[in-house]
């Protein structure tokens, strides 16, 4: 329990810095932005209660709005990711088959699984953002090609993090 | 009453969700409202010297840069001195008093945090309130202008960069003396390149035409903006321009905080002129 307490905090300090101090410098353009500190929000454990999920993630948002000075924005997106993450979970596994603290992670479920998971956050969470971000329906078109190449961007860096923290012997 | 409670705590993902998103949204459109005068931004306190601790680290690696520019900056505030220039009058009946009154003074800054790839770019400068620095003053560098200032903290100030959607700056052409306004956001998101805009059809416009600062704004007459790369033809009766800036906003290293004499005497009479209309 409280080994799951301390990687999930070194996870969200490091994801952070990363995400202000070189993510945010980092881009094609304006197109492609991306934000891998959303990959803490994925890897939080299985079985926590909603209601403490739905605070992380809102203040984790909130924390990178202040680096960002976008009050709100990424607070918003990630509230969004967590609602989403909640509905996935529940359709796709069955709770009592896992252990309630174990960490949705390539080598815990499969790739596949992973993969398609981290897809669809990732997209809702960008797509709630830049919209946000915009504040417009005006050039909408370039709004989803930004959101579209940004996820490009994210969910190859969220794999390349995960991958280089794989551990085969879990399963 | 118990029901309620039961359907509540069912569809509870449901509800959180509409309660956090509701709460960001107030925060969203609130500080979109008061122009971001908000707590929680890059002037706060604790987040300001995060960004001044890393700065620290990272200033050690463009020394070199930040040199060349102090010695170009140096040798041409030398070739300003009044000794390195000559009189052209030879000799005349009444002396005139050149010493004239100053309107301008400038505050160094270090930028402790710089964007050039959001929708919105802003600055973070290491001068605050106690260094004289006022809310809405111009900010230039050595190269050319940066932005204007938003918010004021004891020590730290957050400036809205050139490179932001609301930015509006007046610009004149070198050699027509035609001023227009310069924009950033709207089909350019190039950190290289701002559009001046509502320059007449007649004016003759040739590229590699410098732009300056045209004095109707918050900064001095005269400051070199950038080069005219090419020039459109819009539908309606004003020029497209597209200008390559001088000023380099991914390497930004000092920047100099104006403060204007009479900005509030400037601003006063024309609030006064537009009551009368």
């Amino acid at each position: 329990m409280s080994r799951i307490l301390l990687v999930n905090f070194i996870r969200f300090i490091v994801l952070i810095a990363m995400q202000v101090f070189l993510f945010k410098n980092m881009g094609y353009y304006n197109l492609a932005t991306p934000y891998p500190y959303i990959l803490f929000l994925l890897m939080l454990p299985l079985g926590m209660p909603n209601s403490l999920l739905f605070i992380i993630s809102f203040f984790t948002g909130l924390i990178v709005d202040g680096f960002y000075d976008t009050l709100g924005v990424n607070a918003a997106a990630c509230v969004t990711l967590a609602a989403l993450r909640i509905t996935f979970l529940s359709l796709t596994i069955q709770l009592d088959n896992h252990e309630t603290y174990a960490t949705p992670s390539i080598s815990e479920m499969s790739f596949r699984w992973f993969f398609i998971y981290s897809i669809i956050l990732t997209f809702s969470h960008h797509f709630i953002l830049l919209l946000l971000e915009a504040f417009t329906f005006a050039n909408f078109h370039y709004t989803i090609i930004r959101v579209v190449l940004s996820c490009i961007f994210t969910i190859l860096l969220i794999l390349l993090f995960s991958l280089l923290f794989y551990q085969k012997n879990r399963r | 009453m118990r029901n309620l409670w039961i359907f509540i705590s069912k569809y509870n993902n449901f509800f959180l969700f509409i309660l956090f998103f509701s709460i960001s949204f107030a925060l969203i459109v609130k500080n979109n409202r008061f122009q971001r005068a908000s707590a929680l931004n890059s002037s706060n306190a604790v987040i300001g010297s995060i960004y001044q601790q890393i700065d620290d680290f990272s200033q050690y690696l463009d020394l070199k840069q930040t040199n060349r520019n102090l010695a170009e900056e140096n040798a041409y505030l030398r070739s300003q001195l009044k000794s390195s220039k000559y009189m052209r009058l030879v000799e005349q009946d009444s002396v005139l008093d050149s010493l004239g009154e100053t309107q301008y003074t400038y505050t160094v800054a270090r930028v402790i945090s710089n964007s050039v790839h959001q929708k919105n770019n802003y600055l973070t400068i290491n001068r605050g309130l106690e260094e004289g620095i006022e809310k809405g003053a111009g900010v230039i560098s050595s190269h050319g202008i940066v932005g204007i200032v938003l918010n004021v903290s004891k020590h730290f100030a957050t400036i809205q960069s050139l490179l932001h959607a609301d930015t509006r700056v007046s610009a004149s052409l070198a050699n027509s003396n035609a001023f227009g306004s310069l924009v950033w956001g709207t089909e350019n998101y190039d950190s290289q390149k701002v559009l001046l805009k509502d320059i007449p059809n007649h004016v003759k416009v040739k590229s590699g035409e410098l732009v300056i600062t045209s004095g109707y704004s918050l900064f001095p007459p005269g400051i070199i903006i950038g080069k005219v790369i090419q020039v459109t033809k819009s539908g309606d009766s004003f020029l497209n321009i597209e200008v390559k800036l001088n000023n380099d906003f991914n390497s930004l290293q000092y920047v100099y905080v104006i403060n204007d004499k009479f900005s509030d005497e400037k601003q006063q009479l024309q609030q006064d002129t537009v009551i009368h209309e």
